[in-house]
């Protein structure tokens, strides 16, 4: 990648714990969410227990890493220094096939090309050594 | 449970400023207030037994300490961000009808403008904000920072789904500007606002343009409750506790996974605290209903059943929360044109209409009055108050 000459200099996530582990997997190009073995049921984000019928018992189960643009904001003034050169940008909350939500981007249209029930599915973005972010692109096939 | 059991006794408020700044220090403002909510009583420092401290000032033994509270029994924290002020009046109304407390004081204020400011929090202190590991793992890294920006998240939304309009998000903001040119000590007093201003504004994190957005400011206020018996004795004449409830969104600590995407704290609150009070929404005169966005006061007038939900932007429309329509809301100018003090000058303002004082900006004859509180990722609080 052509801008790893300079330091990555926007907020990371911490590596350690559930949030780690969720993140390992994008490392490998994988988006999976906890899938709870007592009612089946997936989630995000990465929790100790199943809130609807406390097993503590889960797997990581990939994702089929399509799903669709549920809402998303347009930021055109950046609140946080190290977005200050991105805008405008808009984070996205993608809604999978799995029923779970995730915050993202959707990397290859502009803010404005974006609308409510477009088709997405995972890419990842990786943006140091030691992570890589699961972003989305229009789908490209129809379904 | 407590209905009419407790009252509000005494408030207080600093003047508002953005630049230069205070001068004070975030404990030093809100002391300013609280003894000036003292005064209002008719109650010296050491009578204040239980004291509800917003975060941002750490201990209420400091605070006790600076205002002389030598008898204090009495102290908590609600980390409900903008939804405290009102969550701790109803603490503060558990507090004195079970004996906990004789008298409460609730203060909040910051230097919003001149100090750290809300909307840079994250970049300042990630620990601080709501969320905590869950915004700085899984928001942050995608550049979702600020109030703005997770509210917008649901602005949208709900403009998808009801039609939800700017030009309806603009009538909040010209209704609270409306009501700041009433309101001398409102930082946009003197600033009118119209539509075309309204719609011309750039765009901060869409839909919410500048003019969505409320002024970051320094101030504090007070306000002091204790029970009716005890009221009897001071110098105002009580403002009645009717009915007062909190609540949370589910999941509170994370805005994406939302089985329903539009329930907040008041979807629950609002209910328990119209029925303690034994009034519906459509006996309230006025409501001064917690404005940091314009559609927050869009959707907690539709959460807290004022209308049905999807229809708040109709019921904004045509003047409907403005002085003289079906409800005014925000009479003082609110958060978007008087100052945003954390919500706390929001049960000021509700006193202050109570009590017949609110002068050029009185409603009149008004008897019942809501007041709500919104914070961090959708937390609410909800107190019915009556003369």
């Amino acid at each position: 990648m052509s801008e790893q000459a300079t330091p990555y200099d926007k907020p990371v996530p911490a590596l350690t714990g559930l949030h780690g582990e969720f993140y390992a997997w994008c490392r490998d190009r994988e988006l999976r969410f906890q899938r709870c073995t007592g009612c089946g049921r997936y989630r995000h984000v990465p929790r100790d227990i199943c809130a609807h019928c406390s097993s503590m018992e889960w797997e990581w189960v990939r994702s089929s890493g399509r799903g669709t643009v549920f809402t998303w904001t347009d930021v055109v003034r950046a609140l946080h220094p190290a977005f200050a050169a991105a805008t405008p940008y808009a984070p996205v909350i993608v809604e999978m096939e799995e029923g779970v939500r995730l915050l993202s981007r959707v990397v290859d249209c502009t803010p404005d090309e974006l609308q409510i029930g477009m088709p997405v599915e995972v890419d990842f973005q990786q943006v140091s050594d030691a992570l890589t972010l699961p972003v989305f692109r229009r789908a490209s096939v129809a379904r | 449970m407590f209905k009419d059991k407790a009252c509000i006794v005494g408030i207080g408020e600093t003047p508002f400023c953005r630049k230069p700044g205070s001068g004070l220090t975030e404990m030093g403002i809100q002391l300013k207030a609280a003894v000036a909510a003292l005064e209002d009583a008719g109650l010296e420092a050491a009578q204040i037994d239980g004291i509800l401290p917003f975060p941002n000032v750490g201990k209420a033994e400091a605070f006790a300490a600076s205002l002389g509270c030598e008898n204090l029994r009495f102290a908590a924290t609600l980390h409900m961000g903008g939804a405290a002020p009102v969550g701790s009046l109803h603490m503060a109304a558990m507090a004195v009808t079970s004996g906990a407390a004789d008298y409460v004081m609730v203060p909040g204020g910051w230097n919003g403008y001149s100090g750290a400011r809300v909307r840079e929090t994250a970049a300042n202190d990630v620990n601080s904000i709501p969320g905590g590991e869950i915004a700085r793992d899984f928001y942050m890294p995608f550049g979702l920072t600020a109030p703005p920006q997770w509210y917008a998240l649901m602005a949208r939304r709900h403009m998808h789904e009801y039609g939800t309009t700017a030009e309806q998000f603009g009538a909040v903001a010209l209704a609270m500007r409306k009501h700041a040119q009433l309101n001398p000590a409102a930082l946009m007093h003197g600033k009118p606002l119209m539509m075309a201003d309204y719609l011309a504004s750039p765009y901060i994190a869409s839909p919410y343009r500048l003019l969505d957005c409320c002024v970051e400011t320094d101030g504090a206020a007070a306000f002091i409750v204790t029970t009716v018996e005890r009221a009897r004795d001071l110098r105002q004449k009580p403002v009645y506790i009717m009915g007062a409830a909190a609540g949370q969104p589910y999941p509170a600590d994370e805005i994406t996974n939302r089985a329903d995407f539009h329930r907040t704290g008041l979807t629950n609150a609002a209910p328990e605290a119209f029925r303690m009070a034994g009034v519906t929404p459509a006996d309230a005169d006025f409501a001064q209903i917690y404005d940091c966005f314009t559609f927050e006061v869009i959707q907690q007038l539709e959460e807290a059943g004022f209308c049905k939900r999807g229809e708040g932007g109709a019921f904004v429309e045509n003047g409907g929360i403005e002085l003289g329509g079906h409800l005014p809301v925000n009479t003082h100018g609110g958060l978007l044109s008087q100052a945003h003090v954390l919500g706390i000058s929001h049960v000021v303002e509700a006193v202050r209409q109570l009590r017949g004082e609110a002068g050029a900006r009185q409603v009149a004859d008004a008897e019942i009055g809501v007041v709500t509180g919104w914070g961090d990722f959708g937390d609410g609080s909800i107190a019915v108050l009556r003369r």
